[in-house]
């Protein structure tokens, strides 16, 4: 579904991924962890092109997303994504922040695009703040209303870039929640966080990253009880 | 009462000017009246084909492309870095008479004005997008929208309301220096000035009672920004 070829990105001087090579696979939730500063993030922008790379290839069910003749517009439409500082449109209500995208992009009818909000917004358990705005609402409400938002556009892939990281910690499980259903409804999923436990019960397969390479990869199970590098084992001692 | 404060003022500055006359400034208050009529349009005016052209030259000047973005920084750099008296006369005895054949004093005001207001609020509006979170534009790219879509959708709109303030500001700044265009004799406010000192050959009356106007003028719409600005802050 995601095939990603043998990435390199530069920031000036500082190589931020020399190297990274995965694939992902239709219904999988693939979680990448490690230190900060390790590449995570920019190693999952990259796959919407939001960040753009140097060397190497990602495809998206076969299409090439750096090809110049791919629309990049289109391919997002595909891949959703979830922010840590969730990114709501303040001057839009929750509604629109939800709708806008069908409605200009998908171009699909007001009515449909409301319907599907209203069902999206019930699904997060937000139904009544379908008018509020964005300031009004907690952290955890505010992340909620975002994968609503990313859900609208149907996408066949979900990012998520530390999508607990910047809440509360009572608020963390409400979204961490969301996301496990959706895993469960089979979305295909690639999630950065810090959360362990959630990567040991919800991950289908571990990528630990440590200065720009995936120094390891298992099944959850494996790679907590029994990882097998030095880097892995320094990190998981610290978080665990 | 403020015309009283000003005899006073004047009593101070020497005999000669004893004779404050408030008859010549009612004499010539309806040729005031139409002056700051004008003045108003003409800021007016400004303000609004400013906002419009600035909002073009300032995304001209965020072009990534560094060669597409070079005329639009001309542009900003000439009207900022020239003084407005030279783009009035630039303006009023080369640019339109070029057009028109003969030159109107209107006609070049608000072209003059909006070519240099353009350029600040190009300058204002830069600083409106550039002050929003990144975020923003990411999650609208995210969610499959195109550069266009996202500048019109989520970026301008939330760059328009930080504008508001220096908006204002500029539309202040805007008031005063029309007052300029009384040397190529555009009948706003200041030219009427003028015309009552030339003939009656008096300085206080006329400048005060011009000064006055303007203070009118300039102080009814700070009050009014303010007042906007409150209430935009509490939405």
């Amino acid at each position: 579904m995601i095939k990603i070829v043998n990435i390199k990105k530069t920031f000036g001087k500082n190589e931020v991924l020399k190297g990274i090579s995965a694939e992902i696979r239709p219904q999988e939730v693939v979680v990448v962890i490690g230190p900060s500063g390790s590449g995570k993030s920019t190693f999952l922008r990259c796959i919407n092109l939001l960040e753009t790379f140097d060397e190497g290839q990602v495809y998206i069910e076969g299409v090439d997303i750096m090809d110049k003749e791919t629309n990049i517009n289109k391919i997002r439409t595909d891949v959703g994504m979830v922010f840590q500082q969730f990114n709501l449109f303040p001057h839009k209500t929750v509604m629109e922040n939800i709708t806008l995208s069908p409605l200009k992009v998908k171009k699909i009818s007001e009515e449909l695009a409301y319907n599907k909000g209203m069902e999206l917004l019930k699904k997060v358990g937000l139904a009544e703040k379908a008018n509020a705005y964005p300031d009004s609402l907690s952290g955890g409400q505010k992340q909620r209303v975002a994968i609503a938002r990313a859900l609208a556009m149907e996408p066949k892939i979900m990012l998520f870039d530390e999508p607990t990281s910047a809440l509360d910690p009572e608020m963390v499980g409400e979204v961490l929640e969301v996301m496990k259903q959706l895993a469960q409804e089979g979305m295909t999923m690639v999630v950065v966080t810090h959360e362990m436990g959630f990567a040991r019960e919800v991950g289908d397969r571990v990528l630990f990253m440590d200065g720009g390479y995936i120094v390891e990869e298992n099944r959850p199970k494996e790679l907590f009880e029994n990882p097998q590098h030095q880097r892995t084992k320094a990190f998981l001692s610290k978080v665990l | 009462m403020c015309y009283a404060i000003f005899a006073i003022f004047t009593n101070f500055t020497g005999g000669h000017t004893m004779n404050f006359s408030f008859e010549i400034i009612i004499d010539y208050l309806p040729y005031f009246g139409k002056g700051a009529l004008l003045t108003i349009g003409l800021s007016i005016a400004g303000i609004l084909l400013g906002t419009i052209l600035g909002l073009f030259i300032g995304l001209g000047k965020m072009i990534r492309n560094k060669w597409l973005a070079f005329p639009f920084e001309c542009y900003i750099t000439f009207f900022r870095g020239t003084p407005l008296l030279v783009q009035i006369l630039l303006v009023h005895f080369g640019v339109v008479p070029m057009f028109l054949g003969t030159t109107n004093g209107i006609v070049a005001g608000v072209i003059a004005l909006t070519l240099n207001a353009s350029a600040y609020i190009a300058e204002i509006f830069r600083a409106g997008i550039q002050s929003l979170d990144r975020g923003q534009m990411e999650a609208a790219r995210s969610l499959g929208m195109s550069h266009v879509q996202a500048m019109r959708y989520i970026i301008i709109p939330q760059a328009f309301k930080r504008m508001i303030p220096p908006l204002g500001n500029e539309f202040v700044i805007l008031i005063k220096d029309s007052s300029l265009l009384s040397v190529v004799a555009t009948p706003e406010l200041m030219h009427w000035g003028r015309m009552m000192m030339g003939q009656h050959a008096k300085v206080w009356e006329p400048y005060l009672t011009a000064a006055f106007i303007y203070l009118v003028l300039t102080l009814s719409l700070t009050l009014l920004l303010n007042h906007l600005e409150k209430r935009l802050k509490t939405e």
